[in-house]
């Protein structure tokens, strides 16, 4: 399973990348396996504020509807537009082209609360330990 | 498969009486059968097999009448029937309506390959039933005008309500501003429902012609998330809300439009005026009265709303050899899979309603529709200029009407309707059943099934009842 | 197959209309009349009739079919009920005539049967009466929660949460959220019944009620049910009964015996009324003493010189659920049904039903994981983990009985198994549709062991191939017009 050294993630399996003030979020390789053919993503709203850990955003895949949460607190500044006619981009490319949108970090100290790569990965093993894994939607 | 000499008495008596032969008619299993099946499973008899149902868990009574044979019902039912008389000639209305159900329509929908299947869960298999919803939702769209059509809703008063949380949902606004003219029984039925969640709730004055536009003038805010308005309205009157919806639109609001699918025939679409969410009883669209269900509730949206619209959504897709084909879209918004989050907890949808009513449009046709509701409306503007000829009458002439109208009479309604039962009419629904003050008025409805002698019958009728 | 749109001939009607007997008359102003036509097709009855009936033939039913649907008791429907429900004195019959003054004397047909078939669904279930305006039964679920919301309400009780087990119906979350409450959801222990200490961990002065579906979609009768009941009263909270296995147990339970407060019922399943491809269905709501004031009106009531008349008058009533007194055509079925079979035949629907899951469960088990090995009520749950582990899951396992010529048991329902395979044969279905089956089933595991990749073709024999569900979720073509 793809995971980015330099990112952060929750166990929602949301990433953030941070750069400077501005951090960038989508979901991971995992999440977007899970759930399939993404058929719609509902954007946030730019200059929405959102909590760490609360809802951002919700995604759509052909039988199943997801809340993404905020991996920070902050406000929305920029939502990745090209999801709305080709939202397939989630499931081909989640960690770059298919971001979802970008957050004004609020509370950096928040950054503590976030997995590294290497705790998220060993997180998703842990999963994998608890239950055969299998996605129970076809 | 062979049927086999079904045995006609048990002696496998194991409990005490219900394991006898023959069985009801709708078991297959012989005494053969249930010795084998029983086998297989290891149990000695049926008692076994409920284990986990208790002493304690026994019924305290089951006292139920013996069975009967399909005869035998069959003649009991008829007879119940037959005290449901007929002979009244009907001119009653209120949002349902005596219209002719053609044979063809009746005879499609007892094929049993589709009212014996299920919501197609596995499209392969359910080819049928899909493409006749996608053929309905198609139908609605183009006789409303509106983008998306879903496959129906349990009937026209549930269809409302959920057009207005719809509505609440999209606007995240409270309040919600209804029309005095939309159906009693459906703000009856609003009202029941929203009791237990914090929303608000305005009317306009009840009048009987159209929509007061300077309460609406008074009563939209910024919290307003819908205004709900019904054409024709309860009381018969014709309206085209074009401005009401351009200031509703004007301050964020939508606006629910309920309406009578069949007078769009010749009437102005709601689509054309602007509403957001279209609504409407479909039994005029060739469903019997049938005393009150099972009916058909349709809605109908714009495409930017159709994800937060409730109901089952079938769309047009390819298989793997890119043939058409149809499926359940939009399966995100239901509540099999959103649970607590569903956009409502609509489950069921009235799928065979949806159909009759989808051939019911296809056997009347795009000439014949026009037609038809040119005859209701022609009609009823006969009935309403003999009855404006009674004395003492007095028939509304401010507001055009489609094929009902109310009259005033110079008595109480309920004592008119009930001298005019006696005449052999059902002379139409007084409504000061449903507004104080209005109790001389009577609500009169003409479909294409009357004929210029019933017509002329009842106002003679009427005459003779009103007369000081 | 071509759109009834796309065989549309311009000049053609399939209805001959009434010539008008009336004078014509004036026209509406222009502002209120639509200014071009509804684009309907255009077609001759035959056209009609012949696309129709080619349409129904794409369909799998329980009259051409074995379809073992679980949870949804796809039993065959009598036919003639139906040919009762077409009687005019029904058929005709308007739903305001009774509400004129002496116009009940002309329904006294259709409110005899309202009046009768709530006295016989009170003795199968134990309730002192039942309103039978729920369309459905989800519809009846949420009437059965307003219900829960006014009694707490008149109590002055401050109530905040539903339980519900984690095998509960999906619906029954949504239900109770839109009438006010939020949900609490309690695990199965590993015998697939509610975890009663899990149970009491939750139980506070703040619960409302539980719902409970009994037997359960484990398919699964909870014998801890008189406890349970104890429990939840201890709170004054109220025990509500999902009606939608009620096939198992007629004769042997009544859910008002066990401590059940409200109950819905659907009478598509139990009651053999048709599924209708997706509805018409009904689901009336059956309350004990605590909530009989509360029940919607009208009520149906027989006075004193037999003659049934609408009552409206309960002023502590959550008012209209429906437009009118219920889907009365589906009623009048289930009436019907229940008239021929009386106490014996519903007690007989009920044995032969479990009969019959029990012995899917019997000759199955061999090949197909069993999710709680013991005895089944009127259904049995697999999961298709054995299979998983080759390559083939329960949906290929579906499309393989497509091809069979079965309509394939639910299957990833209920969500607490994985790849569950849920399989309702009902009373009705004889012991060679049922071996016909199991044969099928068995072949489908022979198959996923000799070449899994095989199933990823089917279903072969059906019009179409398994369709592009993800297409059709992110282009929305949803009527013929664009």
């Amino acid at each position: 399973m793809e995971i980015i050294d330099h990112y952060l993630y929750t166990k929602e399996h949301e990433w953030v990348d941070i750069d400077g003030k501005v951090g960038t979020v989508g979901i991971t390789e995992y999440a977007q396996s899970a759930l399939g053919d993404i058929t719609f993503v509902e954007l946030p709203g730019s200059a929405d504020e959102v909590e760490q850990f609360e809802r951002l955003t919700s995604l759509e895949s052909v039988k199943s509807a997801s809340d993404i949460f905020s991996p920070i607190s902050g406000k929305v500044v920029e939502v990745n537009d090209k999801l709305t006619q080709d939202p397939g981009l989630i499931n081909r490319d989640c960690y770059e082209k298919g971001w979802i949108a970008k957050i004004k970090i609020s509370d950096e100290d928040e950054t503590s609360n976030l997995l590294t790569a290497d705790e998220y990965s060993n997180y998703l093993e842990s999963l994998d330990r608890n239950d055969g894994g299998e996605s129970a939607d076809e | 498969m062979t049927a086999g000499n079904r045995p006609t008495s048990s002696s496998l008596a194991s409990s005490k009486t219900f394991q006898e032969f023959p069985l009801n008619p709708y078991i297959a299993n012989t005494e053969t059968d249930v010795k084998d099946m029983l086998r297989s499973i290891g149990a000695k008899s049926i008692d076994d097999l409920f284990v986990d149902i208790k002493p304690e868990h026994a019924p305290r009574s089951f006292n139920l009448p013996a069975g009967l044979s399909e005869y035998e019902v069959m003649r009991k039912l008829t007879g119940l029937a037959l005290k449901n008389s007929n002979e009244l000639v009907p001119f009653i209305g209120g949002g349902f309506y005596d219209h002719y159900v053609p044979a063809a329509s009746s005879a499609l929908i007892s094929r049993g390959e589709f009212y014996t299947a299920y919501t197609p869960y596995q499209p392969e298999a359910a080819q049928g039933t899909l493409q006749a919803l996608f053929e309905f939702q198609s139908m609605i769209c183009t006789l409303t005008e509106m983008d998306v059509a879903n496959a129906s809703v349990y009937e026209g008063g549930t269809a409302l309500y959920e057009a207005m949380m719809m509505a609440i949902r999209i606007t995240n606004r409270t309040r919600i501003v209804i029309d005095g003219g939309v159906s009693p029984i459906y703000r009856k039925l609003i009202k029941s429902y929203t009791h237990n969640l914090h929303f608000e709730f305005v009317e306009t004055p009840v009048a009987h012609g159209q929509s007061d536009r300077a309460a609406f003038e008074k009563l939209l805010d910024q919290n307003t998330a819908a205004v709900i308005l019904q054409n024709p309205n309860f009381f018969g009157a014709v309206d085209d809300h074009s401005d009401i919806i351009a200031k509703a639109h004007a301050i964020g609001a939508l606006v629910v439009e309920s309406v009578y699918p069949l007078s769009l025939g010749l009437l102005k679409t709601p689509g054309a005026m602007g509403a957001d969410i279209v609504t409407g009883e479909g039994q005029s669209l060739g469903l019997p009265l049938s005393f009150g269900g099972p009916y058909l509730g349709f809605m109908a949206t714009r495409r930017k709303y159709m994800r937060q619209m409730p109901g089952r959504i079938v769309g047009e897709t390819v298989d793997g050899e890119g043939r058409r084909c149809f499926v359940n879209t939009l399966q995100a918004r239901e509540q099999h899979i959103r649970r607590e989050k569903a956009t409502s907890n609509i489950c069921t949808n009235v799928a065979l309603c949806a159909i009759q009513a989808g051939i019911f449009m296809a056997l009347v046709g795009k000439e014949g529709f026009k037609n038809l509701a040119r005859l209701n409306f022609d009609k009823a503007e006969f009935a309403r200029q003999e009855i404006a000829k009674i004395k003492g009458v007095e028939v509304k002439r401010s507001s055009p009407t489609f094929n009902e109208f109310t009259v005033s009479l110079p008595k109480d309604a309920s004592d008119v309707v009930e001298a005019m039962i006696a005449k052999g009419f059902a002379a139409g629904f007084p409504l000061g059943r449903y507004y104080q003050g209005m109790e001389k008025y009577l609500l009169v409805a003409v479909t294409e099934k009357r004929t210029k002698d019933e017509i002329l019958a009842y106002a003679a009728a009427l005459k003779e009842v009103v007369k000081p | 197959m071509k759109l009834i749109f796309e065989k549309s001939v311009s000049g053609r009607q399939g209805l001959k209309l009434p010539v008008s007997d009336v004078p014509v008359q004036g026209v509406l102003p222009g502002k209120y009349l639509r200014s071009s036509d509804a684009q309907l097709p255009e077609s001759s009855e035959l056209d009609v009739v012949r696309h129709f009936t080619q349409l129904s033939q794409r369909n799998f039913s329980v009259d051409a079919n074995f379809y073992p649907l679980g949870s949804c008791t796809m039993k065959y429907n009598p036919k003639f009920t139906e040919k009762v429900a077409a009687l005019s004195g029904f058929a005709e019959l308007h739903p305001l005539l009774p509400q004129l003054r002496g116009g009940e004397k002309y329904a006294q047909g259709a409110l005899e049967v309202l009046f009768e078939a709530e006295r016989w669904l009170c003795e199968i279930t134990g309730m002192k009466a039942f309103t039978m305006q729920p369309l459905a039964g989800a519809h009846g679920e949420l009437t059965g929660i307003m219900l829960v919301a006014a009694y707490h309400k008149a109590k002055g009780n401050k109530k905040k949460y539903i339980i519900v087990p984690d095998s509960s119906h999906g619906t029954n979350p949504a239900s109770a959220a839109i009438a006010g409450y939020e949900i609490i959801s309690v695990p199965s222990d590993k015998k697939g019944v509610m975890d009663l200490e899990k149970l009491k961990s939750v139980l506070t002065d703040e619960v409302a009620g539980l719902m409970m579906t009994c037997p359960d979609t484990h398919g699964v009768f909870n014998s801890q049910i008189t406890e349970i009941s104890r429990l939840i009263h201890s709170v004054d909270g109220i025990m509500y009964y999902d009606g939608a296995n009620l096939n198992a147990t007629m004769g042997r339970c009544r859910p008002g015996d066990v401590g059940f407060d409200v109950v819905h019922l659907n009478l598509h399943k139990t009651f053999a009324t048709p599924h209708g491809g997706g509805g018409p269905g009904a689901g009336p709501v059956g309350v004990g003493e605590k909530l009989l004031k509360f029940l919607p009106v009208s009520r149906v009531v027989k006075g004193p010189q037999g003659i049934f008349a609408l009552n409206y008058d309960y002023p502590d009533s959550i008012g209209y659920i429906a437009s009118f007194y219920g889907a009365f055509g589906v009623i009048l079925k289930a009436y019907a049904y229940m008239l021929l079979l009386g106490q014996d035949g519903l007690k007989q629907t009920s044995d032969h039903a479990v009969l019959n899951a029990n012995y899917i469960l019997s000759r199955l088990k061999g090949a197909y994981q069993l999710s709680f090995d013991r005895v089944c009520m009127h259904e049995c749950l697999f999961s298709a983990s054995k299979q998983v582990a080759r390559g083939v899951h329960a949906i290929d396992i579906a499309k393989f009985l497509i091809d069979k010529k079965m309509h394939p048991p639910t299957v990833y329902f209920p969500l607490t198994v994985k790849e569950a395979i849920m399989i309702e044969p009902t009373e009705t279905e004889s012991k060679e549709s049922l071996d016909a089956f199991v044969e099928a089933m068995l072949e489908a595991d022979a198959l996923s062991q000799k070449d899994p990749e095989a199933f990823h073709a089917l279903p072969k024999t059906m019009p179409i191939s398994r369709p592009d569900e993800t297409r059709a979720a992110r282009e929305v073509k949803v009527n013929c017009f664009g």
